[in-house]
């Protein structure tokens, strides 16, 4: 229950409202290793702690990286760190991305806004062994083309690695030449073989509905789609009972869950 | 099985003293504020001799007793989980310098506590929180420690409450297990003795320093007798067959919204319950801002915050808070600790100030059209036009 104290090695502007710090334990003694999809709980001095999804190692940064979106106290008190400053964090928690399962296979990946930062691991992990899985997608939407996050990185994904990227936005202006609307249009517009597919899902619930209805029409098995839930998380370690979904606890049943196994709570309201 | 023994009340009050001079911070059940609630005791004097206790629906009222029994009541609102898992306790604590800080971890808690009066429902809530907390990948080392230290006096019961339903959840009213020593309370003509049951080496030793005696078999009948008293007593019925499915199965059944029109959202069903383990931390710093504590509290599902996110609250009905409650205790209990949430000790159904009873709520939300199991239960034959 008591964090280890690491240092902020570099502090990243994403977007407008959402930036990346690259952490090292303070002491200097080895990074954790995690697998992607886990989470850390990133505390800051005096305001509180926060689960945050662990978004890379990634070319030009040296630690571990956690993308946070300054949406309450604690992740504006984080964001006001500077380099060099101290936080408590503990971790890493939670269950991961089926990389293993995806072998061999079609990937397609969906996220829609900040749920593209613990995806991102997932396409490096991927991109080490690229010739080891077949057609890849990253399929990501967000409200305004201001939101878009890790922009810079698309192109060398999609360039260097073949991965079929397919960027929409909510609403734009007249300076966006990409595509508007919402993220499960893009999946017609790009090819994988359903039936020796994995479908790795990550965004708002209702966008993660619509996209597990679509891979399910397209041909994807309830079983070859993974998507993560988030809930309200104190302890991360099944005590303090915040993070239930239905039977699970989502600090250690999931955040990734595999769809057949949550599909009867899944779109319950309030559950 | 070890012999059963005899103590009178000096010997009951012997127990006590020598489980303070052994070290222990002795807790059993006292009155205070019109109701039997769990403090720290020194003698037979704190306990609530003569009383018992009226329950039903919302309602709990003490009344005298024409003998001088010790343990004549059931259970109150108080359970062991404020000692083994505080309402509130600091995590630990930090110190600012500049940018940098300290975190300071607590130290832990050197308190040996022994329960006295100790029910067979509430052995069986304290072996729940246990799964909780000591039995997954996380231990909780100052829930561990508490626990281990403790030293437990069971009281099998010999009578039962109004809302109690522990036979229906298998977990009394005898206390079979998880106990040091068990207490059968027996008032029979002028003779006022407990027939002692020994569940632990520690138990043992602790006994042979108290004068006791071998009980007699007439005495120890008179004793299950007791205890046979109550489980013919028992106040409310539950009838958990398929409980489980039957829930899932139902959670968009319009009961829902009919307990919500009752509902208070006030969360006192959580506080009573004894096997309720949900907490909330609160980061506090002081007015320099240079000292900063973390404290973990108990919760509730009941409240707004419990689930709250960026973008709002998933539960803001209180529908979804009782139904997550509810399903929580007698259904994804299971699939997460491997036995149901509930013990039958009927306290959420007392301390409810609308009277909302979880063993009436339950065959409407689960006996609807969706199975058959309330219709073969009561052996009615089916209805015409069903």
């Amino acid at each position: 229950m008591t964090p280890s104290l690491y240092t902020v090695k570099k502090k990243i502007a994403e977007s407008h409202d959402t930036f990346s710090l690259d952490l090292a334990p303070r002491d200097g003694s080895p990074l954790i290793t995690f697998q992607p999809g886990q989470f850390n709980m990133l505390y800051a001095f005096g305001v509180g702690e926060v689960p945050i999804s662990i978004s890379g190692p990634a070319p030009g940064t040296s630690g571990l990286i956690h993308t946070i979106r300054e949406v309450g106290n604690v992740t504006r008190a984080l964001h006001q760190l500077k380099k060099g400053a101290t936080l408590g964090l503990r971790g890493p928690f939670g269950s991961s991305w089926p990389i293993e399962e995806a072998r061999g296979k079609d990937v397609v990946i969906i996220a829609g806004g900040i749920g593209l930062a613990p995806l991102r691991p997932v396409i490096y992990k991927l991109l080490e062994q690229r010739n080891q899985f077949g057609n890849i997608a990253l399929l990501y939407g967000t409200r305004e083309p201001n939101d878009l996050l890790f922009t810079k990185e698309f192109e060398i994904w999609r360039g260097k690695y073949g991965i079929q990227v397919k960027i929409t936005v909510d609403t734009a202006d007249s300076n966006w030449r990409g595509n508007v609307g919402v993220v499960t249009t893009s999946i017609a517009r790009v090819s994988f073989e359903p039936a020796h597919t994995i479908a790795m899902i990550c965004g708002p619930e209702i966008m993660m509905r619509y996209a597990v209805l679509e891979m399910k029409r397209r041909g994807v098995s309830e079983d070859h789609i993974y998507m993560t839930m988030e809930r309200n998380m104190k302890c991360a370690i099944g005590f303090c009972g915040h993070c239930q979904f239905g039977p699970a606890f989502i600090c250690k049943d999931g955040p990734v869950f595999r769809y057949d196994k949550v599909k009867h709570f899944f779109g319950i309201r309030e559950i | 099985m070890t012999e059963k023994k005899i103590i009178d009340r000096e010997g009951l009050n012997q127990l006590i003293k020598v489980l303070l001079d052994m070290g222990f911070q002795v807790a059993g059940p006292t009155l205070r504020d019109e109701a039997i609630v769990y403090e720290n005791i020194q003698s037979i004097k704190d306990l609530p001799e003569g009383w018992t206790d009226e329950q039903d629906g919302g309602i709990y009222r003490l009344k005298k007793r024409s003998d001088k029994a010790l343990f004549g009541y059931v259970v109150g609102p108080h359970s062991w989980k404020k000692f083994l898992h505080p309402p509130e306790r600091r995590l630990w604590k930090a110190t600012l310098n500049e940018s940098d800080f300290e975190i300071i971890p607590e130290e832990s808690d050197p308190r040996k506590f022994a329960f006295l009066g100790v029910r067979s429902c509430e052995l069986h809530a304290i072996a729940i929180q246990d799964k909780v907390f000591l039995e997954g990948n996380h231990k909780d080392p100052s829930y561990q420690l508490r626990r281990e230290n403790a030293f437990f006096i069971a009281v099998h019961c010999g009578q039962a409450g109004g809302t109690c339903f522990c036979v229906s959840m298998n977990t009394g009213p005898r206390a079979e297990s998880g106990f040091d020593l068990a207490l059968t309370e027996v008032i029979h003509d002028n003779d006022h003795y407990f027939v002692v049951e020994t569940g632990s080496d520690r138990g043992m030793d602790v006994i042979k320093k108290i004068p006791n005696r071998k009980a007699e078999a007439r005495e120890v009948e008179h004793a299950d007798s007791k205890i046979a008293e109550a489980t013919a007593q028992m106040g409310r019925v539950l009838d958990t067959t398929n409980i489980k499915e039957l829930l899932y199965q139902n959670l968009e059944h319009p009961q829902w919204d009919d307990i919500a029109n009752r509902c208070l959202s006030c969360a006192n069903c959580t506080m009573v319950c004894p096997t309720c383990f949900c907490s909330t931390v609160e980061d506090v710093t002081d007015i320099t801002g240079d000292h900063a504590e973390r404290w973990q509290k108990w919760d509730s599902c009941f409240t707004m915050d419990f689930s709250h996110l960026h973008g709002g609250e998933v539960r803001t009905s209180t529908k979804s808070r009782y139904r997550q409650w509810m399903t929580h205790k007698l259904a994804s209990w299971q699939d997460q600790f491997g036995s149901s949430g509930c013990v039958g000790c009927g306290r959420c159904i007392t301390w409810c100030p609308v009277a909302i009873d979880f063993t009436e709520e339950v065959p409407k939300i689960c006996g609807s059209e969706n199975s058959n199991t309330a219709v073969t239960k009561e052996n009615e034959a089916p209805h015409e036009n069903s």
